[in-house]
């Protein structure tokens, strides 16, 4: 089977779940004739038209808000937010209405809706091309949060927000999306929401990542095996629901915890997961959790060498890793 | 302590250079620190008063061990060098926000899980070995504890023809009546010195040991007509005075060492892993006695990109620095191949041993003049010429006979043809 990229199957999930259901369109600024700027719906537009395919004035509160009212009247709407800098505008439509109206209504309304972002830095793409956003809405109950981190992953994942019931908020690496490879399964197949994966089994520590910092840290692991230290991974995919189950396990294993994510470090997501650990897994515990994450800087800078030092890498993961092997 | 090279892990507090109480300045020397090869300053990284000294003269420290505190002048200090209790700072980190740092070790802390299983399973976690960080207990040392602990050894069942025979005529002589008792003697108790290694000693005695063990070692020797290459050092002595550099016949060997390496790329070569690593560069390390101390081996790195008054320059410039111990770490380290100039020493000729993980070494005998038979146009006559035994030693899990002393014409090749 031939490799492919996550952004193919990004397109492949999108293509079928509308051959599938003829209840899913996709909302977004320039995702039509032109096919997105990252082409997620290359070639869509020809197949399904302007119906399905719908080219939005640069506003993300009313594609937000267009996805919500559709999903109430029994549509599956999936949004596109070009990049996930600019959702904030939305954020009022996701937090206060799409995550709290099926609990507002007594069950009368729920939103299957899926709202898909591309994040994260390392592009070259500065303040507002660069942020992470996960913690913001990973915090907000009521909305799903998934993040793929193979292409595999991708398809799958995307397929389960798409039938989800729920709000799901789908972020894709984007620097990962022609750079991280891997077989897609042919057929028909769904990436379960709420399920990590152990992408590398270990013995001395969990390296706990999800997006663009599951490849890095999965690479770095490599590394480390190479200096005799042997490294668990866990691929979250799902922040929210959050496999807990998954995250303690392998810190009852291991007894060490490492956790790697992109977001600037303080109350970023990697905080709750250090705290769930040490309230659920203290007893396990052979050292302090360990978190490597971004400085808490405003944003992302656009100079080339202070982007490298700003983002975290294979490198920066490997540091993290040799030390707390040595604890 | 710092990282004085990249493959050095320990170093020896050597002597304090300032005392307590005595104000220091950024980058002012505190201290010498021994490592296996060589002595080093060790400076200051912050201004201060050096409020405390953590270990006395002599002991051997891993790197990354905070070593001394310095702080402002009457400065309290806590029992335990926790920075975050003091206004000091420790010499070697900055105080640091990780949590791995900021977490001051020893047995006197165990982590949750160490504490839940020594519970469990009853073990008092002071008789475990740590082999974390600052001798921490970890989980797998517990873990390896509770594994070998109270498993007596399983009893062997002994063959027959192993079994001690019982009766008079078995009975060991020493249990025989009126036999006397005679003990081996102890020589730790005879009279005499017991000097404790130096960590130069230490590291000569494991290098030794483990090159005669690891390596095979098969020496050949060539007899060399230095006649040429006397007359050559005697005509130019003066004027490599002039530019700065002593002329000795090292600079020779070493010339001819690289022709013969060039030429032969498989004694340039190490072991590595089941392969053999030929390498592209040439550094020929070069054996410096430092008297009862024992001796170090300075490399010249890429010595085939000097020439003769190059060589001589490296080889004074090293040797200087290698006898005042003023080597920085990383200049004993990756060396090609190695020379050694026992002649100096009056010896004829050598088996040295190899200088681990390299393929060969190269020996040089006492240059004198003998008296040979030189054959011209058929004739034979009896000359007086300058000669030099020189070996070469080398492993022959890599180099075979013939190899190596197809090295050695070109060595010897080298040196008789000096122009």
């Amino acid at each position: 089977m031939a490799d492919k990229t996550l952004i193919e199957g990004i397109r492949e999930a999108l293509d079928e779940e509308m051959a599938r259901d003829p209840r899913v369109f996709v909302v977004g600024t320039d995702i039509g004739p032109r096919g997105g700027v990252f082409l997620a719906t290359q070639g869509l537009y020809a197949k399904y038209g302007p119906k399905r395919i719908i080219d939005a004035p640069l506003a993300e509160s009313s594609i937000v808000g267009i996805g919500i009212g559709a999903a109430m009247h029994g549509l599956r709407p999936v949004c596109e937010i070009q990049f996930a800098d600019f959702i904030h505008p939305a954020y009022n439509q996701i937090a206060n209405e799409a995550a709290r109206m099926y609990y507002r209504t007594g069950g009368q309304y729920p939103v299957p809706m899926v709202i898909r972002a591309p994040y994260g830095g390392g592009v070259g793409g500065g303040l507002y091309h660069s942020q992470s956003i996960e913690a913001t809405f990973a915090h907000v109950p009521g909305i799903k949060v998934v993040v793929p981190s193979t292409p595999a992953d991708a398809k799958g994942l995307l397929k389960s927000a798409i039938r989800d019931g729920n709000p799901v908020l789908y972020l894709e690496p984007k620097k990962g999306y022609r750079m991280i490879k891997g077989e897609i399964p042919t057929g028909d197949y769904t990436t379960p929401i709420g399920v990590a994966r152990v992408s590398r089994a270990g013995a001395d520590l969990s390296i706990f990542a999800y997006g663009m910092m599951h490849h890095f840290a999965l690479q770095a692991a490599m590394e480390a095996a190479a200096l005799g230290i042997d490294a668990e991974v866990v691929d979250l995919r799902s922040l929210s629901p959050l496999d807990t189950e998954a995250v303690l396990a392998s810190v009852r294993k291991t007894g060490k915890a490492l956790i790697v994510y992109e977001d600037n470090k303080f109350v970023g997501y990697g905080a709750e997961l250090a705290a769930l650990i040490s309230e659920e897994a203290f007893q396990s515990l052979d050292a302090p959790i360990v978190r490597v994450a971004g400085p808490d800087a405003p944003a992302a800078p656009y100079s080339h060498p202070l982007q490298d030092y700003f983002m975290v890498n294979t490198k920066t993961i490997l540091a993290g890793i040799r030390k707390l092997a040595a604890y | 302590m710092p990282k004085l090279g990249e493959s050095v892990v320990e170093g020896k507090i050597g002597r304090w250079l300032k005392q307590v109480g005595d104000a220091v300045r950024e980058f002012e020397p505190l201290l010498e620190v021994e490592t296996d090869k060589v002595t080093t300053e060790v400076t200051a990284t912050v201004a201060g008063t050096l409020l405390q000294v953590l270990h006395a003269d002599g002991a051997v420290v891993a790197v990354d061990t905070p070593i001394a505190v310095i702080g402002p002048a009457g400065a309290e200090i806590a029992q335990a060098p926790a920075p975050a209790e003091t206004h000091s700072r420790t010499v070697e980190t900055v105080q640091s926000r990780s949590p791995l740092a900021a977490r001051a070790t020893g047995q006197s802390w165990v982590s949750p899980v160490v504490g839940r299983m020594a519970a469990e399973h009853g073990i008092d976690v002071a008789t475990v070995v740590g082999t974390g960080e600052g001798g921490r207990v970890t989980k797998k040392d517990v873990l390896a504890f509770i594994e070998t602990r109270g498993v007596a050894p399983a009893p062997v069942e002994l063959a027959a023809w192993e079994q001690p025979g019982t009766g008079e005529l078995f009975r060991p002589s020493e249990e025989q009546p009126g036999t006397p008792v005679t003990a081996a003697p102890d020589v730790s108790q005879t009279a005499g010195e017991t000097i404790p290694l130096s960590a130069m000693r230490r590291a000569i005695a494991e290098h030794m040991l483990r090159s005669v063990s690891t390596s095979p070692h098969v020496t050949t020797v060539f007899d060399v007509d230095l006649s040429r290459v006397a007359a050559h050092r005697q005509a130019n002595k003066a004027v490599f005075e002039r530019d700065g550099a002593n002329l000795t016949y090292t600079p020779y060997f070493v010339a001819a060492i690289v022709a013969g390496l060039k030429k032969h790329p498989s004694v340039n070569a190490s072991w590595a892993d089941n392969a053999v690593r030929l390498h592209k560069a040439v550094n020929v390390g070069v054996a410096v006695a430092l008297g009862e101390d024992g001796l170090i081996v300075p490399v010249i790195r890429n010595a085939d990109a000097l020439n003769l008054l190059g060589l001589a320059r490296a080889i004074n410039d090293l040797g200087e620095r290698a006898r005042r111990r003023q080597l920085k770490p990383d200049e004993t380290q990756g060396g090609t191949f190695t020379l050694t100039n026992h002649g100096a020493s009056g010896s004829l000729f050598a088996t040295p041993i190899i200088n681990q993980p390299q393929c060969a070494i190269l020996a040089a005998g006492k240059i004198e003049k003998r008296v040979v038979v030189v054959t011209r146009d058929g004739v034979d006559s009896i000359a007086i010429k300058t000669m030099c035994f020189i070996g070469l030693t080398f492993d022959h899990r890599m180099l075979d006979g013939a190899g190596a002393d197809a090295f050695m014409s070109t060595v010897k090749a080298a040196l008789e043809g000096w122009a």
